[in-house]
């Protein structure tokens, strides 16, 4: 490095200034990239229409209402498959939200700091798993257990109420929730877990200093700064949730069936397109398959906007002025 | 007079809940010139790291105690040790007694929850809960300890933020959420939550550092009302602000206390020399 020229008369012994056209390239390089990405998905919404149409011309508005899916008649309506992605949805959330937080909770609140790191490792060996895997060890190995003793002990004690009515066959609506809730509890606890790591050590010592036992300050500190966070943390396992296939499909049932039981095998819109689009022998059924992935993807668009607005109206830091 | 015995609370245990009429005042100072704080012998240690070197010093009740040292001299580490607070970072480690109106702050089987209530705190940073209003601020000390009565709370409410100089800029937007304050005001709300639940001693950590000279006047005015209900332990870096509101000030020094006195006479005529050097501004 040789020393800075000093300053002198203006002009003399100036460093040259970089040539600028690398700045400029760059910078229609980046604009490229970015807009390739819209391209893309204005590209796929597109394409995911073409194929639609002719559904869509045939089927009209009523498709998102009817029940049929016969590929003899040529009939085909996607509410089964609607039904079916929002309730495994639900279920895998129901589970994977309260496991994936208390989890966050016992990593950054109580947990030995020599045990946290492991723990975080096995988590996220979880997320490394391929789907496939999580399917072929719920046919085998989850499925038989829960038929012959989970699903057994909420038919004999709750089995007062529809949802748990109904034959046992073990491939069902509750079995795939279950697959799913584990396939995104990684991300739902470590997005909850940054959320709780990002709660400032002052509120947790105000809560302490009013006198609060562990779990007081967890709930009214911890859980009440953060739960904009953890909100939006259980989006993204919705939106991971609503479009997993393979376990899904290998463990649902593939009937499309629109049942008040969980015991009851379903069909959801990601499986079935997976399924069936080998065999989809007429132009209208390939069609019908094209407008369940677009029915797919607006109704993933639509819950992501839903939650937006929710978001909204949950005060939290950041927030902090009335509504 | 003595504090009855001290006796480890449950969340849900009412210890606040007053007994008698609510306007009663807050616990009772003994009337003998019984310390508000006895330390004998107290040192403290962060893993291996000693902070504090054997100290002992009586606090007195309803006065204002400063504590004042350069950086890194163990004066919050002491703070937080009165009411355990301390014991939040892992790896801690103390030895020597440390007595509340005579009652073992350390003693096996008193639960820290318990301790800090009869010991309240307040911040460097103001920091009220951000998802709660003005009024939920104050009160949820007082929540948390089970009371429910809806006239005793209002009327705490009300004097807690009178107390703490607060009720007139905010009694008209109570609902609005603490953060919605400015930052002198947050402190003075966080002051009043720590008031609401009625502790014996109030403990601040250098509560002004975050705050412009008109919000910092408004909390020294206040801590000399304060004075005449509760016992203050204020650590701070500003030497002024010591000698203007506090009565007794001790100086820490390299985690050892070096110094306690009347605060004139820690600023006009210092015992020791490092405190001369301290208080002159020679080093520090």
């Amino acid at each position: 490095m040789s020393p800075l020229p000093r300053p002198t008369t203006p002009g003399a012994g100036i460093l040259p200034v970089s040539p600028r056209w690398p700045d400029r390239s760059f910078r229609w390089l980046a604009l490229l990239a970015a807009l390739s990405i819209v391209a893309l998905i204005v590209l796929v919404g597109w394409e995911l229409y073409a194929g639609a149409a002719l559904a869509v011309k045939k089927f009209g508005v009523g498709f998102l209402g009817s029940s049929d899916w016969n590929p003899v008649t040529d009939k085909y309506g996607a509410l089964p498959f609607i039904f079916g992605t929002l309730v495994s949805s639900v279920i895998a959330l129901l589970i994977a939200v309260p496991l994936g937080v208390a989890t966050a909770l016992f990593l950054t609140e109580m947990a030995p700091v020599r045990m946290r790191q492991p723990v975080i490792t096995v988590i996220e060996m979880l997320a490394a798993v391929p789907s496939v895997i999580f399917g072929l060890w719920g046919v085998f190995v989850l499925v038989p257990w829960l038929r012959d003793h989970v699903f057994q002990w909420f038919k004999h004690t709750l089995g007062f109420l529809p949802l748990f009515k109904g034959p046992i066959y073990g491939p069902s609506m509750l079995a795939a929730g279950v697959v799913v809730a584990i396939m995104i509890l990684p991300i739902i606890t470590s997005v909850s877990r940054e959320i709780l790591r990002s709660v400032p050590n002052l509120q947790r010592e105000a809560a302490y200093a009013l006198g609060a036992t562990h779990w007081e300050v967890i709930r009214i500190a911890v859980l009440s700064y953060a739960r904009r966070g953890l909100f939006g943390a259980a989006v993204l396992g919705l939106g991971r949730a609503l479009g997993e296939t393979m376990a899904v499909t290998m463990v649902i049932g593939n009937r499309p069936d629109i049942s008040a039981s969980l015991f009851a095998p379903g069909y959801t819109l990601a499986s079935v397109v997976a399924n069936e689009f080998t065999e989809a022998t007429t132009d209208v059924y390939l069609s019908a398959l094209f407008e369940l992935g677009l029915v797919l993807v607006a109704l993933t668009i639509v819950i992501n906007a839903i939650a937006q607005l929710m978001l909204r109206t949950l005060a939290g830091p950041g927030s902090g002025k009335v509504m | 007079m003595v504090q009855t015995a001290p006796l480890p609370v449950s969340s849900s245990a009412s210890t606040v809940r007053p007994s008698a009429p609510a306007s009663k005042p807050p616990p009772a100072v003994p009337v003998d010139d019984l310390p508000a704080f006895d330390i004998q012998g107290f040192s403290l240690w962060y893993g291996s790291r000693q902070a504090l070197y054997d100290v002992s010093i009586r606090i007195p009740a309803r006065q204002v105690t400063a504590i004042i040292g350069p950086s890194g001299c163990g004066k919050s580490t002491c703070l937080r040790a009165l009411n355990r607070m301390h014991e939040l970072t892992p790896g801690t480690r103390i030895v020597g007694s440390l007595r509340l109106f005579g009652d073992d702050l350390y003693a096996s089987g008193i639960d820290p929850a318990y301790v800090r209530r009869r010991v309240g705190m307040v911040f460097q940073k103001s920091n009220p809960f951000p998802t709660m209003s003005i009024e939920e601020n104050v009160l949820v000390g007082l929540r948390l300890n089970g009371v429910r009565d809806r006239a005793f709370l209002q009327e705490r409410l009300e004097e807690s933020l009178r107390m703490s100089a607060l009720w007139d800029e905010v009694k008209d937007v109570l609902n609005r959420p603490g953060t919605s304050l400015s930052g002198g005001q947050q402190q003075r709300l966080c002051i009043a939550r720590a008031l609401a639940v009625q502790p014996e001693v109030l403990l601040m950590d250098e509560p002004c550092s975050a705050l412009d000279p008109i919000a910092t006047a408004k909390i020294e005015e206040l801590i000399q009302l304060l004075r005449e209900r509760f016992t203050v332990v204020i650590v701070t870096h500003n030497m002024q602000q010591a000698a203007r509101c506090s009565d007794r000030t001790a100086f820490f020094y390299m985690g050892k206390l070096i110094e306690y006195a009347a605060t004139r006479e820690i600023f006009t005529n210092p015992a020791n020399p490092q405190t001369e050097a301290y208080v002159s501004g020679r080093f520090g």
